[in-house]
C-alpha cells in the first residue's frame, strides 16, 4: 500500500482496515443506506458544493487564518508553533464545518427534524445554529452533567431555538448523550436525520463527517505552502471522537514527512484508569456503531471516561484514528487535565486567545514536542475552539471568583 | 431438531403461536432471575431469551434500561449470564441468549459460542450486529452448533430481508415497532405485512417483539407469526410482585396465544 492509497479508505463498507462498520439495530440500516447515497450524489454535485462553498465563505468567515504564536513558542523549545483557527469560525469551533454539511443532506433528504449529541455543547451549538438557518427543528441531547460544566452552551442552544434533553442515564455525560439520540433516531427514522458530530458512529458517519471537515488541512497546507515555502513538521490536533485532528490530518496523509500527533485527554492520568485516553489506554471493541478502541472492562463493559475537557470525555475514538494508529501513520499521546490546563492558561497569557480546553489538550502536546525537536521545527496545531464556554470552569480551577 | 424447533411446532400442532419470553440475566438477582423464569416457564412461556446485560443498550427503554443496570450494579459478568443459560437449560426449555455485540466480541466470539454450546445453549440474537458484519460469528455459531437469530425491521427493503433470512438459523425475529424495547398501547399495523414479506424469503419461523405487553395484543400476533416475544412487560411485572408476578403474566399472555 502507498501512502495515497490511505486517503481513499474506508472500503465500500465502511471499514478502514479492521475497524468502522456498521453494528447498528437493522431498523436503522435503510437511514444509513439512504444517507450514504444522498452524501455519495451530494459529493459529486457541483450546486451542493457551491451552496456548501457559499456558506462556508459567507456564513462561517472561511478561510480561517493560521496564527504564529511567537511568545508560546518561547515555551515550546524554540520551534515555531502556528495556530490553525478554527476558534475564529461562526460559533466558535471547527464543527459548524460538519454541520453544514449535513444540515444541505438533511434538506436534500426532505427531512424536518435533526438531532445531535453534544458533550461541550460546541455540536450542539453547531446543530442548533445551523436549524436555525435552514428552518429544521432541533433536539439536542446532552449528558446532565455536561449541561451543568457547558451552561453557556446550553443556553446558547436555546436561544437558537433548539429543544436541549438532559440525559441522566449511566455517566450522564456524552457517551450517554449519544446512545439517547440513537434511540431517538430509531423511533423517529423517517422524519430525522441524526447530526451526527464527530467521525465515530456507523458508516457512512466517519467518512462523511471527515470529508465535510477536510478543509481545515486543505486549506492549511495551501497557506504553509504560499506563506512558509513549505510543510510543517508535525500537525498536532487533541482527539476525542475525533473531527478536528481528521480535519486537519486528511490532507496531509500523503505527506510521509509530515509527522500527525494526537493529543487524547488524560484526566487524571492513564495509569489512574481516571481518563479518556482510548488509542493508548483502551483495547479493540465496539461502542456506538462501529469498531474501535474503546475503553471497556474484561466482560466488555464501557468503562466511565474521565476529563476536564466535556468534549474529549468519551470512551471511544473515530475508526480511522484507531486505524492510522494501528498502521503507524499517526501517533496518539495522553495528556493529562493538570497539563492541558497550564497550556491553557499559558496561551491565554502570551497570545491574548483564550482555548477551549479540548484544545488545550494539543497545546500542551505541542509544548511537549515542540521541546523534542527544538529550534527550526513548524508545528501546526489546529485550534478547534475558543475557549468562552469553559470561562467558568477555568475560573474554578485557577481560583478566580466571579 | 432442536429443542427450539421443538417449541415452536409444538405450538402449531397446538394451533396457538410459542410466547417467548425475555429477562436479563442477573435481574432482580441471579438466583432471582432463575426463580423468575422458572415460574414463566410454569406460566406457559415456550423458550427464554436471556439478556446479557451491557452498560450501553441504545435499543431498550426505560424498563429494560433500569433493570439491566440493576443487573450490572448487582455484579453480573459473562459467566453469570453463562451460568444462567445453564440453568434455564436445565429446565428442559430452550434457553436463547439476547446480546448487544460488544461483550460477545469481548469474550471471544468463538469461545462464547462454545462456552454457551457447552452450557445447553441453544441460539443467540444479536440486536445490533448485521449479516455484512457477522462473518466471525457465522463461523463460530456453525462450528458450535448455536442458531443465530437476525433481526428484520419495519423499515427493512425486501433485499435485506432476504440477506437477513440468508443468514438466521433459529427464528427470525421481527420487530414490531421502529423504536426501542417498552411497553405500547398498539403495535403497528404494519408488521403482518412485514411477517407476510418475511415468508416469501424463508421457511423458518417468525416471531415478533419490541412493544409487546398484552394478551390482546399477543392474540392479534399469533393469528399471523410464529411467536410473540414479551419483554419489559416481564421485567415490570416481577418489579411488582416478583416471581409471582412473572407466572401470572405468562399465564394471561399464553390465554392470548391461540389461533
Amino acid at each position: 500500500m502507498t501512502v495515497n492509497d490511505l486517503v481513499s479508505v474506508p472500503d465500500l463498507r465502511g471499514h478502514f482496515g479492521k475497524f468502522g462498520g456498521r453494528f447498528v439495530p437493522e431498523a436503522l440500516m435503510a437511514a444509513l443506506d439512504e444517507l450514504d447515497e444522498a452524501f455519495r450524489k451530494a459529493s459529486v454535485d457541483p450546486n451542493f458544493l457551491k451552496q456548501l462553498r457559499d456558506l462556508q465563505t459567507n456564513y462561517t468567515g472561511r478561510p480561517s487564518p493560521i496564527t504564529e504564536a511567537k511568545r508560546f513558542s518561547e515555551h515550546a523549545g524554540g520551534a515555531t508553533i502556528l495556530l490553525k483557527r478554527e476558534d475564529l469560525n461562526h460559533t466558535g469551533s471547527h464543527k459548524i464545518n460538519n454541520v453544514l454539511g449535513q444540515g444541505l443532506l438533511t434538506q436534500r433528504m426532505g427531512k424536518k427534524r435533526v438531532i445531535a449529541e453534544t458533550g461541550a455543547g460546541q455540536h450542539g451549538v453547531a446543530t442548533a445554529t445551523v436549524a436555525a438557518l435552514l428552518g429544521l427543528e432541533c433536539v439536542v441531547y446532552m449528558g446532565e452533567e455536561d449541561t451543568k460544566r457547558q451552561a453557556l452552551n446550553v443556553a446558547r442552544m436555546k436561544l437558537l431555538g433548539a429543544t436541549v434533553v438532559p440525559v441522566t442515564n449511566g455517566s450522564r455525560t456524552l457517551k450517554d448523550a449519544i446512545n439517547e439520540a440513537m434511540r431517538d433516531w430509531v423511533a423517529n427514522v423517517e422524519t430525522t436525520h441524526y447530526m451526527l458530530g464527530t467521525v465515530a458512529g456507523p458508516a457512512p458517519f466517519p467518512e462523511m463527517v471527515r470529508d465535510f471537515h477536510r478543509i481545515i488541512g486543505d486549506e492549511s497546507r495551501e497557506q504553509m505552502l504560499s506563506r512558509y515555502g513549505r510543510l510543517p513538521d508535525v500537525v498536532a490536533a487533541c482527539v476525542g471522537g475525533g473531527s478536528n485532528a481528521i480535519g486537519i490530518f486528511t490532507a496531509f496523509i500523503p505527506d510521509a514527512n509530515v509527522r500527525l500527533l494526537g493529543l487524547e485527554a488524560g484526566g487524571d492520568g492513564v495509569e489512574t484508569g481516571r481518563h479518556a485516553s482510548t488509542i493508548v489506554g483502551g483495547a479493540v471493541g465496539v461502542l456506538h456503531g462501529a469498531r474501535s478502541y474503546i475503553m471497556q472492562d474484561d466482560d466488555g463493559q464501557t468503562i466511565e471516561s474521565h476529563s476536564i475537557s466535556a468534549g474529549l470525555d468519551y470512551p471511544s475514538v473515530g475508526p480511522e484514528h484507531a486505524y492510522l494508529a494501528d498502521i503507524g501513520r499517526a501517533e496518539y499521546r495522553s495528556v493529562t487535565d493538570v497539563e492541558a490546563m497550564g497550556a491553557f492558561k499559558l496561551l491565554c497569557e502570551t497570545e491574548g486567545i483564550i482555548p477551549a480546553i479540548e484544545t488545550a489538550h494539543a497545546l500542551a502536546g505541542a509544548i511537549e514536542i515542540g521541546k523534542e525537536l527544538g529550534e527550526g521545527a513548524i508545528i501546526l496545531i489546529n485550534l478547534s475552539g475558543r475557549g468562552d464556554k469553559d470561562v467558568e470552569t477555568a475560573a474554578k480551577y485557577f481560583g478566580i471568583d466571579l | 431438531m432442536s429443542l427450539l424447533h421443538d417449541a415452536f411446532a409444538r405450538a402449531k400442532s397446538e394451533n396457538r403461536a410459542a410466547l417467548i419470553a425475555y429477562l436479563p440475566a442477573g435481574y432482580p438477582s441471579e438466583d432471582g432471575a432463575v426463580e423468575c423464569i422458572t415460574a414463566m416457564v410454569e406460566g406457559g412461556v415456550d423458550v427464554v431469551e436471556i439478556g446479557f446485560p451491557y452498560s450501553d443498550p441504545v435499543m431498550d427503554g426505560p424498563t429494560i434500561q433500569d433493570a439491566v443496570n440493576i443487573s450490572l450494579v448487582g455484579g453480573t459478568k459473562s459467566a453469570t449470564v453463562i451460568n444462567t443459560v445453564k440453568r434455564v437449560a436445565d429446565l428442559g426449555v430452550p434457553a436463547l441468549v439476547m446480546s448487544y455485540w460488544n461483550p460477545i466480541e469481548r469474550y471471544g466470539v468463538d469461545a462464547f459460542a462454545a462456552d454457551f454450546h457447552a452450557a445447553g445453549g441453544i441460539g443467540v440474537i444479536t440486536p445490533d450486529l448485521t449479516p455484512e458484519e457477522a462473518e466471525d460469528w457465522i463461523c463460530a455459531t456453525d462450528s458450535n452448533d448455536v442458531d443465530r437469530v437476525f433481526l428484520v425491521a419495519l423499515s427493512s427493503s425486501d433485499e435485506r430481508i432476504a440477506k437477513v433470512a440468508g443468514a438466521t438459523t433459529g427464528f427470525i425475529y421481527a420487530g414490531a415497532v421502529m423504536g426501542v424495547t417498552g411497553a405500547r398501547a398498539s403495535v403497528s399495523d404494519a408488521i403482518e405485512g412485514l411477517v407476510a414479506k418475511v415468508r416469501r424469503h424463508s421457511e423458518l419461523p417468525v416471531a415478533v417483539g419490541l412493544g409487546v405487553s398484552t394478551p390482546e395484543q399477543a392474540h392479534e400476533i399469533a393469528q399471523y407469526a410464529d411467536g410473540v416475544i414479551v419483554g419489559s412487560a416481564f421485567v415490570t411485572a416481577i418489579k411488582k410482585d416478583g416471581a409471582a408476578g412473572a407466572k401470572a403474566l405468562a399465564q394471561a399472555l399464553s390465554q392470548g396465544l391461540a389461533r
